[in-house]
């Protein structure tokens, strides 16, 4: 415990300097962080520089010059990590498909989500900077996920990933087992769920060939369907699955599903993982795993392991974490992390998991996930280690901009709860309002 | 394949080899003499030892001190950690009735056929080998109050176990400890108009629980009568809640509310009677009434959900340091879980805790001796004091840091287990 007063005292002192206008200074050096890069060894007290929303220059503080002009920000004492990755989160009450029917993979989640839920508050509290929020898991495939970065925003729009021509981010939220097994239309057994996707995916070929042999005539080009353009594209490669599987035959299935349609996926939460992990290493299939407080509540999460993330590692399995908010709060991510290293997993590869590895898993690892030259300045500044039960989430930065700050009251109010902590808010600008500028408590 | 936390796996030795040593160790213990050594040992009756050793013999604490100081008899099986600890109570739970598959047919915790059933047993439904109970203990927890949950006007008892025996009766520390009552949107009847059951309002809900402890209040008059033709017949129902009028037993409410926290705290008055404030979302704004009322509580999972509109949306990891300094009495519970994780570990919730303002000493409290305390069962466990049970957690390293492992774990002087987790 004394160590934790000593890094009170520490953030005592630096956090009143740091509270500055920074936010929008177009150059900001943090000085004397311990900084972890991700991918490369950790800086024990690092220089980190941002310029215009990215990362300009990091280093040993004596390796790196302070640009002219530039902000300083005193950070001894604070660690400063990329901005965390969430790949798999329902934070906003977004909504996908809904009872008629088992793959609706026209739905987008996009089309359904409140930014101003209290949850995207809760995240930047939590570290997290960057979400695939997902539909649920009721359906074979219940819609289109949406790749967001949490800047304060009023609509949607302003949050989404989009690619060089524009094209918002997303994958493909699929699921088998029991969550997507009802009263028909919806299969009710293993085996039907498997039919009605490769029913549908058979039916996207039909419909990709006749595309390709329409070749832009409109004389011979078929009627758009939305379903079918969607598992196109997830065909094409062009939209990653997203596949919620819990038993180890669940795992299975999905990884024989992707060998005769050739897409690309994703295995989320992957309870039993630990079961089959050779078989998942030889796929090449990334997981993405949830780690709970303890196995069951639901049947196909009886054989829960913290293991799992360990023995993933082991067998050279590209391993992220998740959330999926609400079932684990978005404010203790970084636990997360260091429940798998408990059970263990390596200190470099959990803290992998929470960033760069969820990135590539996105395909968004060119501009996020790692402090990197070059790549989006979202931060994380930690009033410790990163898996210290004691430390503390003290400010987070979008694309250069500070979004969350302990120091400011309504910001804190979501960090801890108390009352109004869960009620719907306008996005604010926060941590450069008059009222609040060097406001330290 | 068994699932267990660590399967066999590198740095963890193997499972076989751990699995043998605990069957053996379990058969040689009894009769040994057993030696637990700690760098830091808390005994939460005093401050922390330092170097430390914890004598046992025939399930009891028979010596603890320095170990310099301290003799250990010869022949004795030694255990030792960074941080000894005494083995973690959990002061609200449902494990043991609310099974971990959440099947219909391992779920025993709530019957909703009536709002008022303070008669069930908990000790008819806890099933010692569920297999959250070996998942608790890994973590260090050897006692847990659990039984009926939330989720009806009055559900049932609550008991408390320890995490070892084959049977109910063989875990039993105490029978019966509470009468588990919830007010608050939980314990409504929500029909969409199908269901006519009452309590529809908590108006309703308080109108009921008045009526029936006023009807056992009667009830208890007349069991005194002279004339033993006049004296009613016996009644479990009224037999239960007897019991609480007359003191024998706490009525646990499980309110999260203020203004459901008030209304217990009215009833409490009105009926003279003692209770115990469970989950308690919102006491921080009504802290003062319950210091003044003198009424402990045992605080939500600090990790509990807060969702958005629901009883608990204005919950905060704070509350449990909030009422702490208020000069509340609290305790720190793994609570009721519908969904998954099925079970939550206090200790992790105390760790929690421990980041949000409670003090390391408190938060441990939290879940020992203070825990204890709240349920009744301090002259048996919840510190390492000599003639107490020999209830013992052992640890690598801080308990509240997530990268620490719990190395052993003893209960009655027997080692349940040494694999760390």
């Amino acid at each position: 415990m004394q160590s934790l007063w000593f890094a009170v005292l520490v953030v005592a002192l630096t956090v009143g300097p740091m509270a500055g206008a920074w936010a929008t200074d177009p150059c900001t050096a943090f000085v004397g962080a311990r900084l972890i890069p991700i991918g490369q060894p950790e800086i024990a007290a690092g220089t980190l520089v941002i310029r215009g929303g990215t990362i300009a220059a990091l280093g040993p503080v004596e390796a790196i010059a302070i640009p002219a002009g530039a902000t300083r920000v005193e950070a001894g004492g604070l660690v400063i990590m990329p901005g965390l990755v969430d790949t798999h989160s329902h934070v906003g009450g977004g909504q996908g498909g809904d009872a008629s029917g088992p793959v609706q993979p026209d739905v987008r989640i996009l089309d359904s989500i409140n930014v101003f839920d209290a949850g995207f508050r809760k995240c930047l509290a939590g570290g997290l900077t960057t979400l695939n929020i997902m539909p649920g898991s009721g359906h074979l495939a219940s819609g289109q996920t949406v790749y967001v970065k949490l800047h304060r925003a009023a609509t949607i729009d302003d949050l989404v990933y989009r690619d060089a021509a524009g094209r918002v981010l997303g994958g493909l939220k699929m699921a088998n087992g029991t969550n997507s097994q009802k009263d028909p239309p919806f299969p009710g057994t293993r085996g039907k769920s498997a039919a009605l996707v490769r029913q549908k995916f058979i039916k996207a070929l039909a419909y990709r060939d006749k595309l390709a042999k329409a070749a832009g005539d409109p004389e011979k080009l078929p009627d758009r369907d939305l379903e079918l353009e969607t598992l196109v594209e997830v065909l094409e490669k062009r939209r990653i699955v997203h596949h919620h599987c819990h038993r180890a035959d669940d795992i299975i299935t999905v990884l024989r599903l992707r060998e005769e349609f050739g897409f690309e996926a994703v295995l989320h939460h992957v309870s039993e993982a630990w079961k089959v992990a050779p078989e998942i290493a030889r796929s090449g299939v990334g997981c993405s795993v949830i780690v709970l407080d303890s196995p069951g509540g639901k049947i196909e999460a009886a054989d829960f392991s913290l293991v799992t993330g360990a023995v993933l590692e082991e067998a050279g399995v590209p391993c992220a974490l998740h959330t999926d908010d609400p079932v684990t709060d978005s404010r203790l991510f970084l636990r997360t992390a260091a429940l798998a290293m408990r059970a263990g997993m390596s200190r470099e590869k959990a803290l992998e998991s929470l960033t760069l590895a969820g990135a590539t898993m996105l395909g968004l690892h060119d501009r996020i996930g790692s402090l990197a030259v070059g790549k989006d300045a979202d931060l994380v500044v930690l009033s410790g280690d990163p898996l210290s039960s004691q430390t503390k989430v003290l400010q987070t930065f979008v694309a250069g901009r500070q979004v969350f700050d302990r120091n400011d009251p309504e910001d804190r109010l979501f960090a801890v709860g108390g009352f109004g902590a869960s009620r719907d808010q306008r996005a604010e600008s926060c941590c450069n309002g008059p009222t609040k500028v060097g406001a330290a408590r | 394949m068994t699932p267990r936390l660590f399967a066999p796996h590198r740095r963890f030795g193997m499972l076989a080899a751990c699995l043998v040593f605990g069957l053996t160790a379990r058969g040689l213990i009894a009769a040994q003499p057993l030696a637990i050594r700690g760098e830091i040992v808390h005994t939460m009756a005093g401050a922390p030892i330092t170097d430390g050793v914890v004598v046992v013999e025939g399930g009891k604490i028979r010596a603890i001190g320095p170990a310099a100081a301290t003799p250990v008899p010869p022949g004795a099986q030694e255990l030792h950690g960074a941080v000894v600890t005494p083995g973690l109570v959990d002061a609200h739970s449902v494990v043991g009735l609310s099974g971990y598959l959440n099947q219909p047919q391992d779920q025993d915790q709530l019957d909703a056929v009536d709002a008022i059933q303070p008669e069930l047993r908990a000790i008819d439904a806890y099933n010692p080998q569920e297999r959250l109970i070996e998942w608790l203990r890994g973590f260090g927890v050897t006692t847990i109050h659990t039984g009926h949950a939330p989720g009806a006007l009055v559900s049932g008892q609550t008991m408390v176990v320890k995490l070892a025996g084959t049977t109910a009766d063989a875990a039993v520390v105490a029978p019966v400890a509470m009468v588990a009552a919830t007010l608050g949107d939980a314990a409504r009847t929500t029909g969409d108009g199908a269901d006519k059951k009452s309590p529809g309002t908590r108006s309703k809900a308080v109108a009921m629980l008045r009526a029936e402890l006023v009807k056992a209040r009667e009830y208890m008059r007349k069991r005194e009568l002279a004339d033993d033709t006049k004296r009613p017949d016996r009644d479990l129902r009224l037999d239960a809640l007897a019991d609480v009028l007359a003191g024998t037993r706490p009525l646990l409410v499980t309110a999260d509310r203020a203004h459901d926290i008030a209304s217990a705290l009215r009833l409490a008055d009105e009926f003279k009677i003692r209770i115990v404030l469970d989950s308690a979302a919102e006491a921080y704004l009504v802290a003062d009434r319950i210091k003044a009322a003198g009424v402990p509580v045992i605080v939500h999972p600090t990790m509990r959900r807060a969702g958005g509109g629901g009883e608990t949306e204005n919950l905060s990891f704070e509350t449990a340091a909030t009422l702490k300094k208020a000069g509340i009495p609290i305790a720190l519970q793994s609570g009721y879980e519908s969904y998954v994780p099925k079970t939550r570990v206090v200790l992790f919730e105390a760790g929690v805790a421990a980041a949000h303002g409670l003090a390391f000493t408190e938060a441990l409290a939290a879940i020992t001796i203070d825990a204890a305390r709240i349920i009744g069962v301090a002259d048996r466990v919840g510190s390492l004091e000599v003639g107490k049970d020999a209830d013992v957690g052992i640890f690598d390293g801080d308990p509240f840091e997530y990268t620490t492992h719990c190395t052993g774990v003893v209960i009655d002087g027997q080692i349940m287990s040494t694999e760390a987790r």
